[in-house]
Parts: C-alpha cells; sequence; structure tokens
C-alpha cells in the first residue's frame, strides 16, 4: 500500500488566508520545512489556496511535476476539502489522495506566540505528509435509486407532495390511515386570514390525488414495515378492510341512505362525537375516495350475522358491498420516504382547571370549527348542548402551550385560529367575544392585518392568561353561566366574565404514536416529540436517515402556507434523489477482512445505523456500504481488528501520529 | 382636586437590579426571571382583589429591581400562602416562596406601618414559640390585639364566648416539657442563601 | 447519616400541632376515636414543637425548618415509620422541610449543623402523612364500607379541602379537583355535592388580622356550598374548621343572609358512620349548624348493623 502509484511525489501548499494564518506564523518557514521532509517534490506557500488561481497553481503543480499526492495546509477540512478534491480530480489525481491539515482553527486562530506556532504547524504538516503517504485511491461509490416514492399520510402536505412528485412524472404511493384523504384541514370552515373556505380549496387538490395517473391512492391503510436504506427501501402497507369494493363502489351512496337504521346513532369521529353516523358511512361528504366505509364494532351484520342487508340489496347490480373482505399486505419498493403524518391537538382532559368534561358548554376549537361549518352537525349553527344560541364566548388562547406542565413549545397557529374563530362565532351568533391570551402572535402575512380586522369588529381582546373557568356564581348575573376570572394585565385588574360558550384554543403537539412511527422508518424525534429535521435552518425537510424526507406539523406546528411550502420542498428534495438515478457514496466506509472475522457479532448490535449483517451462508460479518456512515465504532469494537476503514486506516492513523510527535 | 395630580415616573436610580439577581439565587426563587406576565397568578389569588399590587405585578417589580415598591406593598402581607399561584403558574414560578422572601425582607427592614397586625403577629408567634416551644392561641391573639388595637377584642367577644362555652379555648400556657433544645439555635438562625 | 434505628413500630405517631390542643380539639378527638374504631394504633409525639406555621417562614426561614427539623428528629427516634399530621399547616411546614433539606444543600447544611449543636440527632426520613390519604390508602374504601354501621339520612354535603394540604404537595389529593374526601365519605353512605370553591383559601389567619378581607373569603365559601345544597361543610384542616365556623353569627349580621351551615371534620363524619359516640367525635363543639347537628347526630340515633 505505500508506494500504490510508484514512489510519494508530494505536493505541499501552505495557504496565508489573508491575514488569519499569515499573521500569526511564518508560512514560509512553514513551506521550507516542508520541503525538507522525504517525498516532497514542491512545496509552497499563497496567499488564498481556495481561490481560482490558488487551485488552478496546486493543478499546474500536479501535472507538470506529475505529483500523486497533495497536502494542503489551511482552514477546517469542513469548509474546503471538497473544493480541494475536486481541484485534484478536474487535474487528473484521485481527490481521495489529498490531505488537508488545519493550521488555522487548530493553530492561528488558538495561538499567540509566532515561534510555536509556526513550530506546531511545521509539525502538523509532517504528520499530514507521513499520512498522506498511507493514502490508497478511492472511488465514491453508486447507489442505484429505485425511481417511486412513497408519501405517509393523506392531509394537505402529504396531498401537495404527492401532487408535485406526480406532475414531475414521477409515480407515487400516497398511504393514508383514514378512509378518507384530507386530514385536519378537511374539518376546519375556513382558513386564516383570508377566510377562504377550506374545503373549496382544498377539495380540487383531493380530486387531483385521485384522478392522477401517477398516483396510487391506498386509503384506510398503514405503513407496517419498512426495511432497506436510501433509494431502497422495502415497505410493508397493510390495507385495512372498509368491506367496500373499490372497484366496484360507483359512490352512489345508496346504502347509506338504505342501512336498517333509519337514524344515524353512532358518535362519529369527524365532528369529534358531536354528529351521529350510521354503521356505514362517509366520513364527510366530500371524502375522497367517495366511497363508504363498514365500521363492524356497530354494524348488526357483524355483530349477529342476522342482517337484512338491505344495504347490499341498495347497491343493486353492483354488489360491491362484501362482508367477506379481509386485510391486505402490500409490498412495495420506492426510493425515497416522505412522511406527512400530521399532529394532534392537546387534550385539554389534562388541564382539569378549564372544566372540559366537566362542563357541558366548554369546547375545544376544533370542536367548534365542526359546530361553524355548514356541513358540520349542526348545519352551521353555533349553538350550545342544549341548543341555545350563545350571547357571550370566551375564547381562551393557551391552553396547552407555553405551559412547563403541559406543553412548553408555542403552537404558532392558536392565535390565528383563535382571532379566526372570534370572528366566525361572531357572524353566526352576533354574540359578544373575548379573546385571553398572553400574547398576539400574528407573523405571517395577512396575519397582522387580520387582527386589526377583528380590533375593528368589536371583539374584546383581554391580556391576561384565564386561571380558571368555572360555575361559581357571585351574583345573580352569574347564574347558570361559566364564570372566567383573569387578570386583565393591561387594565391592571382582576376581572370576572361571565360566558355562555368557552371555547379552548388547544395547542398542537406530536401524534400519540409518534415514537412508535419514528422507529419504524429509523428516525430520531426531538425531546418535543416531533420528528427530527436534520438542521433547524438549513435542512428542514431531510433528516438523518438518508432517503427520508418530512413534511407539515409531524416535524413542529405549523400553518397551511407554511405546510404546503415545506411538502413542496420534500416533494423536491426527493425528486433531486430520485432523478439522478444514483446516490453517491463517501468512501470513507468501513469493510471486514474475512479471513480474520471470527462471527462473534460484537460489531453487529453496536452499528447504529444497521448496516451490519451476517448472513447464514458465509458466516461473516460484512457492511452494507450503502448504510454505513463510516462513523468507525465497529472498527473500534471489533476483537480481531478484522474491520478495516477507509481514510482511516490503522498505517494511515500511526503515520499521522508519529509525524506530529517527531521532533525533526 | 389639584392636590389630586401627582407626577408618577419611575427612574433608573430608583432600581437595584442587583438585588433582584440576588433574591434569584435564593432558594425557591430561581425561575422568577421566567415570568412571562402572564397574569394567571393573579387570576387565581382570593386575594388579589384587595392588593395594591398583583402577584404578577409584585414579580415584575422585584425582576427590575424596584425593592422599595416591592417592600413596601400592602400585597405581601395579604397573601396568605395558599399556593394557588404557584400550583397554576405555566412557567413553574414559585411565587409564594417569592413573597415569603419579601416578607422577611420587609420585616429586617422595617417596612411596614407600625400596628399592622399581620407582622405585628407573626412576631408574637416567633417569640412565643421561641421561648416555649408552642404557642397558645388565647395568649397569642390577646398580645396581638393589645399591640394593633384593642378594641378588636370587641368584634372578638362573640367569637370567643362560643369558644369558651364549646371548651375550644384554652387559656393554658402550651410549653415543650423538657426544655426546649433549640432555643438558643432559633436565636441565631438566618437567611438560608 | 445515623446508625442506628431504632425498631420498628406498628401504627402512626400523631404530630397535634398547636391548633388541635385549642380551637381544634374536636379534631384530635374525632380522629383518634376513628382510629380507635378502625383498631388503629395512634400515639402522640411526645415533647412535639410548634411547627412555625406561616408566622415562622414570614420572619426566619432557618429557623422555620429548624422547628420541623426537631420534630421530625424526635419522631425518627421512635420508630414509627408514618408520622400522621392532620393540621394543613403543619403537614406542610413538615413536609416543605423535608423537601427542601433534600434538594438544597444550603439548607442541608445549615439544618444539620444547629440540630448537631443543640444535641440532637441528624434529619432522617420518616414519612410525613395525612389522615386523609392514609384513610384513603392504607385503610381503603373497602375496609371502611366494611365497617359502617349507621345509615346517613340527611342531605349532602360539601367537602372542603382548602389550601396547604392540597397544594403544593400532591400526595394527600390532586391540587384541581381533589376527590378523596368525598370518595371516603360515599363509601361511608354520606352524599356529597360538587362545589368549585373546594379548594379557594378561606384566608388563614387574615380574619385575625384584616377581618373584613378574611369574613368576606369565608362568605362567599358558605354561600356557595349553600348555593349548591350542602346541609354542612366538611373539611380537613382546624383553621378552615374555625373560620367557616365562628363568625357565622357576624356574616348573617353584614350580609343579610341566613346562613347557619355546621362545619365538621371529615374524621367527625366517618366516625359517626362507624359508630362513635356524640361527645366522643366532638360533635358537641361545634358552634354553628346547631339544628342541624341536632336532627341528625343525636346520640339517641340508634346504631344499626348493616347487612
Amino acid at each position: 500500500m505505500f508506494e500504490s502509484n510508484g514512489a510519494p511525489r508530494i505536493g505541499v501548499y501552505v495557504c496565508h488566508c489573508g491575514t488569519n494564518i499569515a499573521a500569526v506564523m511564518d508560512v514560509y518557514a512553514v513551506a521550507a520545512a516542508a520541503a525538507r521532509l522525504g517525498g516532497v517534490v514542491v512545496s509552497r506557500e499563497y496567499k488564498y489556496l481556495c481561490s481560482d488561481p490558488g487551485q488552478e497553481l496546486i493543478q499546474n503543480d500536479i501535472r507538470e511535476f506529475k505529483l500523486n499526492r497533495v497536502v494542503v495546509a489551511s482552514c477546517s477540512p469542513h469548509l474546503h476539502e471538497a473544493t480541494f478534491r475536486a481541484a485534484a480530480l478536474a487535474a487528473g489525481l484521485n481527490p481521495f489522495l489529498v490531505q488537508m491539515t488545519n493550521i488555522r482553527e487548530h493553530d492561528s486562530w488558538v495561538h499567540a506566540d509566532r515561534r510555536q506556532a509556526t513550530q506546531k504547524a511545521v509539525d502538523l504538516v509532517r504528520a499530514a505528509v507521513w499520512r498522506v503517504r498511507r493514502h490508497r485511491p478511492l472511488e465514491k461509490g453508486r447507489i442505484p435509486v429505485h425511481p417511486e416514492v412513497l408519501v405517509v399520510g393523506g392531509g394537505i402536505a402529504g396531498i401537495h407532495a404527492a401532487l408535485s412528485l406526480a406532475n414531475a412524472g414521477r409515480h407515487v404511493y400516497l398511504v393514508e390511515r383514514e378512509p378518507t384523504i384530507g386530514g385536519h384541514m378537511a374539518q376546519f370552515d375556513k382558513t386564516f386570514p383570508t377566510l377562504d373556505c377550506a374545503a373549496c380549496i382544498l377539495t380540487p387538490k383531493m380530486s387531483a390525488v385521485k384522478s392522477h395517473p401517477n398516483i396510487t391512492l391506498w386509503t384506510y391503510s398503514e405503513v407496517t414495515g419498512v426495511e432497506g436504506y436510501v433509494g431502497n427501501y422495502s415497505v410493508q402497507v397493510t390495507r385495512y378492510p372498509r368491506y367496500v369494493r373499490e372497484e366496484l363502489c360507483s359512490g352512489c351512496l345508496e346504502c347509506i341512505e338504505a342501512c336498517v337504521y333509519r337514524e344515524a346513532k353512532f358518535a362519529d369521529r369527524f365532528n369529534y362525537g358531536l354528529g351521529r353516523r350510521k354503521p356505514i358511512y362517509l366520513p364527510f361528504p366530500q371524502a375522497v375516495p367517495q366511497m363508504p366505509v363498514v365500521d363492524p364494532e356497530t354494524c348488526i351484520q357483524f355483530k349477529s350475522g342476522k342482517c337484512k342487508k338491505t344495504c347490499l340489496e341498495a347497491c343493486g347490480e353492483r354488489q360491491a358491498i362484501d362482508f367477506t373482505q379481509r386485510e391486505r399486505v402490500e409490498r412495495i419498493q420506492v426510493g425515497a420516504i416522505i412522511l406527512a403524518t400530521g399532529f394532534r391537538t392537546v387534550d385539554p382532559r389534562r388541564m382539569p382547571y378549564y372544566g372540559y368534561g366537566v362542563y357541558p358548554n366548554v369546547y375545544t376549537a376544533l370542536e367548534v370549527e365542526r359546530l361553524v361549518n355548514a356541513s358540520g352537525p349542526t348545519g352551521g349553527k353555533v349553538v350550545l348542548r342544549d341548543g341555545r344560541k350563545p350571547s357571550t364566548v370566551g375564547i381562551v388562547h393557551c391552553v396547552g402551550s407555553r405551559d412547563e406542565k403541559t406543553n412548553r413549545w408555542c403552537s404558532r397557529v392558536c392565535c390565528m385560529y383563535s382571532l379566526k374563530l372570534a370572528h366566525l362565532i361572531k357572524e353566526h351568533t352576533g354574540a359578544e367575544i373575548f379573546n385571553f391570551y398572553i400574547d398576539i402572535r400574528t407573523p405571517g402575512k395577512g396575519f397582522e392585518e387580520f387582527y386589526q380586522r377583528l380590533l375593528n369588529e368589536g371583539v374584546h381582546f383581554i391580556r391576561g392568561r384565564v386561571a380558571e373557568v368555572t360555575d361559581w356564581a357571585l351574583d345573580p348575573s352569574e347564574e347558570g353561566r361559566l364564570v372566567i376570572r383573569v387578570e386583565d394585565t393591561l387594565l391592571g385588574t382582576v376581572r370576572r366574565i361571565p360566558v355562555d360558550m368557552v371555547v379552548l384554543a388547544t395547542g398542537l403537539e406530536p401524534r400519540e404514536d409518534a415514537q412508535e412511527v419514528r422507529r419504524r422508518f429509523n428516525i430520531t424525534c426531538s425531546t418535543e416529540g416531533f420528528f427530527l429535521e436534520r438542521h433547524p435552518k438549513l435542512a428542514p425537510v431531510s433528516t438523518f436517515t438518508d432517503g427520508i424526507f418530512l413534511a407539515g406539523c409531524c416535524q413542529g406546528p405549523k400553518d397551511i402556507p407554511d405546510t404546503v411550502a415545506q411538502a413542496g420542498a420534500a416533494a423536491m428534495e426527493a425528486l433531486a434523489l430520485i432523478d439522478a438515478g444514483f446516490v453517491e457514496q463517501e468512501p470513507n466506509t468501513a469493510w471486514v477482512r474475512e479471513e480474520f472475522c471470527s462471527s462473534c457479532k460484537t460489531c453487529v448490535a453496536l452499528c447504529p445505523y444497521n448496516a451490519i449483517s451476517v448472513p447464514a451462508e458465509t458466516g461473516k460479518a460484512t457492511i452494507n456500504q450503502a448504510l454505513c456512515k463510516g462513523c468507525g465504532t465497529c472498527v473500534a469494537a471489533c476483537p480481531s481488528g478484522s474491520i478495516v476503514q477507509n481514510l482511516f486506516e490503522d498505517e494511515q492513523i500511526f503515520e499521522e501520529i508519529k509525524g506530529v510527535l517527531a521532533y525533526a | 382636586m389639584l392636590e389630586l395630580i401627582r407626577r408618577k415616573m419611575k427612574f433608573q436610580r430608583e432600581a437595584d437590579p442587583n438585588w433582584a439577581v440576588e433574591l434569584g439565587k435564593r432558594p425557591g426563587c430561581e425561575r422568577i426571571f421566567a415570568c412571562i406576565q402572564c397574569g394567571t397568578c393573579s387570576g387565581t389569588c382570593p386575594l388579589s382583589i384587595y392588593m395594591d399590587f398583583t402577584p404578577r405585578k409584585i414579580i415584575a417589580l422585584v425582576r427590575e429591581g424596584f425593592r422599595n415598591d416591592a417592600l413596601s406593598s400592602q400585597t405581601i402581607w395579604l397573601c396568605a400562602s395558599c399556593y394557588s399561584c404557584a400550583v397554576h403558574c405555566p412557567q413553574n414560578v414559585r411565587i409564594t416562596e417569592v413573597m415569603y422572601v419579601l416578607k422577611r425582607e420587609a420585616i429586617k427592614h422595617h417596612l411596614y406601618p407600625k400596628r399592622f397586625p399581620i407582622p405585628v403577629l407573626a412576631q408574637e408567634f416567633y417569640e412565643m414559640v421561641r421561648r416555649r416551644g408552642r404557642n397558645s392561641e388565647f395568649w397569642l391573639v390577646l398580645r396581638m390585639a393589645l399591640k394593633t388595637s384593642p378594641l378588636s377584642l370587641l368584634r372578638l367577644a362573640r367569637p370567643g364566648w362560643e369558644l369558651i362555652r364549646t371548651g375550644r379555648l384554652s387559656l393554658r400556657r402550651e410549653r415543650v416539657r423538657r426544655g426546649f433544645e433549640l432555643e438558643r439555635e432559633l436565636a441565631s438562625t438566618r437567611e438560608v442563601i | 447519616m445515623s446508625h442506628d434505628a431504632p425498631p420498628r413500630r406498628r401504627g402512626y405517631l400523631y404530630f397535634p400541632g398547636c391548633s388541635l390542643k385549642a380551637t381544634g380539639v374536636a379534631y384530635e378527638e374525632s380522629l383518634q376515636e376513628l382510629f380507635r374504631l378502625l383498631e388503629i394504633s395512634l400515639e402522640e409525639l411526645e415533647d412535639w414543637n410548634c411547627c412555625g406555621a406561616t408566622a415562622y417562614m414570614s420572619i426566619d426561614e432557618g429557623a422555620a425548618f429548624l422547628l420541623s427539623a426537631r420534630n421530625l428528629s424526635l419522631a425518627r427516634r421512635t420508630g414509627f415509620r408514618d408520622l400522621l399530621a392532620p393540621c394543613s399547616a403543619c403537614y406542610l411546614a413538615l413536609k416543605k422541610t423535608q423537601d427542601y433539606v433534600q434538594r438544597h444543600p444550603t439548607v442541608r447544611e445549615e439544618i444539620t449543623g444547629s440540630l448537631r449543636r443543640a444535641g440532637l440527632e441528624e434529619l432522617d426520613s420518616i414519612r410525613v402523612r395525612h389522615p386523609l390519604e392514609v384513610l384513603y390508602h392504607d385503610v381503603g374504601l373497602e375496609r371502611l364500607r366494611e365497617r359502617v354501621v349507621r345509615r346517613w339520612r340527611g342531605g349532602p354535603l360539601a367537602c372542603y379541602y382548602g389550601c396547604q394540604a392540597v397544594r403544593p404537595y400532591d400526595e394527600v389529593d390532586v391540587p384541581y379537583n381533589p376527590t378523596r374526601m368525598d370518595e371516603l365519605l360515599e363509601a361511608v353512605g354520606v352524599p356529597t355535592v360538587d362545589f368549585a370553591l373546594k379548594t379557594k383559601c378561606c384566608g388563614g389567619s387574615l380574619t385575625g388580622t384584616i377581618h373584613e378581607v378574611g369574613l368576606r373569603l369565608n362568605y362567599i365559601l358558605l354561600k356557595e356550598a349553600a348555593r349548591k345544597g350542602a346541609e354542612a361543610i366538611v373539611t380537613i384542616c382546624p383553621l378552615c374548621q374555625f373560620n367557616l365556623d365562628a363568625y357565622q353569627a357576624e356574616i348573617r349580621r353584614s350580609a343579610r343572609e341566613p346562613v347557619d351551615l355546621p362545619i365538621l371534620y371529615f374524621t367527625q363524619v366517618l366516625g359517626w358512620a362507624l359508630g362513635g359516640e356524640f361527645k366522643a367525635l366532638g360533635l358537641h363543639r361545634a358552634i354553628s349548624g346547631g339544628p342541624f347537628l341536632k336532627r341528625w347526630f343525636t346520640a339517641r340515633a340508634e346504631v344499626e348493623t348493616y347487612v
């Protein structure tokens, strides 16, 4: 390995980095000292090696002096390793025969004594020179990428990501757990700040998903297994039986009409239990796919086996209802996965002082969205549990947000949706509305203007976090109503405000099964429990697992415009991955010298990326080069020393150490 | 009416930010700088409607270092230590402990009206227990009433009679029998920083 | 850390506090009677000292902790595992001392130093308990139900928990919507009403110092309990009991409202259901609510055996 391409002919380049390095040490002396090292053919100093002329200087030397190794003594490899490797490659030298040594962050930026800094740089350069003699040429690996993409979650994020990819000509699987796509957005009435009807802007996209030739839509289905690695994921999708055959159903909904239950009796989840449905039902009128689903828990046929099955009768010739339908498992291969699994709202029962579940007229924001919605359980009438219209309504902000006892974070959308609900409730009932807040957060486009609109509509804004909601009445005007006791911090006084209806602006948090899901996909979560992005500023849609991307509220609370933007970004990054057709692999991976492997399997459990396996045929450990990230754990752990890591081989490291410690 | 017009301005020279930082180091007061002034404490406090500064305002005054305002307030004496504020606070600020610290500071610097019953009661209680190890309710209330407002004893006549009638009024001077080992120690304790 | 732990003793060590020997004597009487009926031994901590309540904490924090530290140190010597503190203020003082000594090294240093100088042993762990949760956990609803001998024939009662037993420490019950007292009463056949003010402060010592303020807090509690249909209020703290009990005549006068609610200790109600006698339970010490007490708690009421 020593002279893998002839005797070493090393070029050493010492950068001034302007005055960053040159002001502290004598770069000329360093270059001169390097010139005296064995194998060094040319040694130069230059003002800015990373510049075009700087790189050209190196490239000319490579060609002229037939260099087969290059050492660059300058800044941190984090900044310019790629630059110098690319420059070498362009001049015909294998990029992995270039070694950088950091004499800026590790020397000139942390020392002041000129003589000592210069000596240290000389030692560092010598170490790099001795090391680079042991480098071997390496090639970047290429892993082929499967051209299809899986989008998990059919809310607005998943829908937009799927459409973006489909429009780019890619085939997308869109898997959604509920019987219909649409997610939370389908439950909203109007969206802030424009007061666009949510269904009106969402349903065209939902239809587009249904009819797009490039999208395979699987609803009432869940991802139950994921294996593989970037570009090559094997996914198992379990399709739950809706007891209606998709290929036969025409969406006429006569079966629901004909069900033996004349009246809808069972609490429906879409309306948070405020409405009723039959055992055979459509989640909401604009559901996609437009076909009913049968609930075996409440359907008489399932419970007793003795139903007249009027639904089947009404279906006529098509006979699309099939009580014998069973769960099916599909297996697909995809190159990239986008997770768009959404959020859940905080359960207000965790805050008993707000009286949810104790007093009947305390509602959550989503329940009120359903009340206000014309296609909701009350036909758009905002009424109390006993059917009366409220004359005073209190909207409580920050329920389960900004609270050390529940969730510390701000849920970002509640101020805006509380303003929206204030407007809608006032429009529907003419009631006097009070919003109780800590701060009004209106950062988006048109948001502050929306707040101004609400102020002008005469909605009361009281700055004070509601301490409790109680039925304790101090005088006749409070009898039979709910009293909100709060400090109006702006007026500087404590107030008692009797209301008929309390709306809790519940915050957003990760879904109940977020931990289970993230384990299934092998990604990580932040301490709050949302899926973790690779970098909070610069990589908000990718994860630490290559090939898996995030979109929407599963990554953190956000409103619809940000969700759509993020979904588009995720689709784009997924597209970039699969469009290239392959993924380049950094060659600093580890590999096993099988003749030394004793099959002890120590390495298998230690690998944080699950990259090592011991196949039965060979009994020897083998490392999947696509999954290996070059962390070095297995290399260090192997008791027989049979694992080698490219670019960090034992000889290379020992030479570097010897080089630093040698006193020339 | 003219005499009612007063100028209200707070100058930075009146503020002592170091005092706030010192207070924040006492056990129980660690989170005063985390307060977001949401007002939940005042909203739940049963006595906030009687206070000159609500609990939230006291925390604001303390943070900004307005020592005199905080220590001369009625608030700290009206606090009944019911802990409603501390339990409700979304930032886990232990407001009740802050109130105790302020009470102790106010007593140390004598920043309260001379015959104000609450610190007087506390001090009588303190002395009685320091010497005898237990307090005797009747004698305590009597001493306090005599030192603050003797006329209040008239108001206490009816409840007093009821207590005698039901055998709940004890004239005994309670004390710890074996001698109170702590008497000397109690004389020399100080604020635990 | 002491090495010579005394031998374990069964039953509970009892810390009365100054109140239970004076205005709150009915609490002590009913507690002792109830434990006697349940055949659980209760022994008073010998030579206990005052807990300091809120007064000491308002003057000198170190002194306040020291008072409780002495009690805990004496308690540890007895060999009992649990120290029962029925008065909410005493309960909180003892619990808080234990908590602070554990969590704050400066407090621990100060207190253990002072104890040593005073010739007392170091602090060690004894569990500070409150009779409410002892009855709930250690005795349990089933055992109480089995021993009921009297059927309640009165109306519903309102359970009032007060502050310092349920805040800031939540071992006695949860701070926002405590129900253990209600459950205990229901278990012995006494119906309860829920009222939103069950953990609202009674004013504590304010009724004695700033009388009007304290009085109004009590008035609010009495009025709301009555509004919800309660025939009496049941308490766990002697100061709450005194405040609510002693000033009803004055409230009747100043608020011009007829209020005459008996204020009972939960141990009295439980003791009554289990067959305790009127005087033994301290029921003769009530100031307000005489007519109600005469009707439902007369000594003439027969003791029924339950099937």
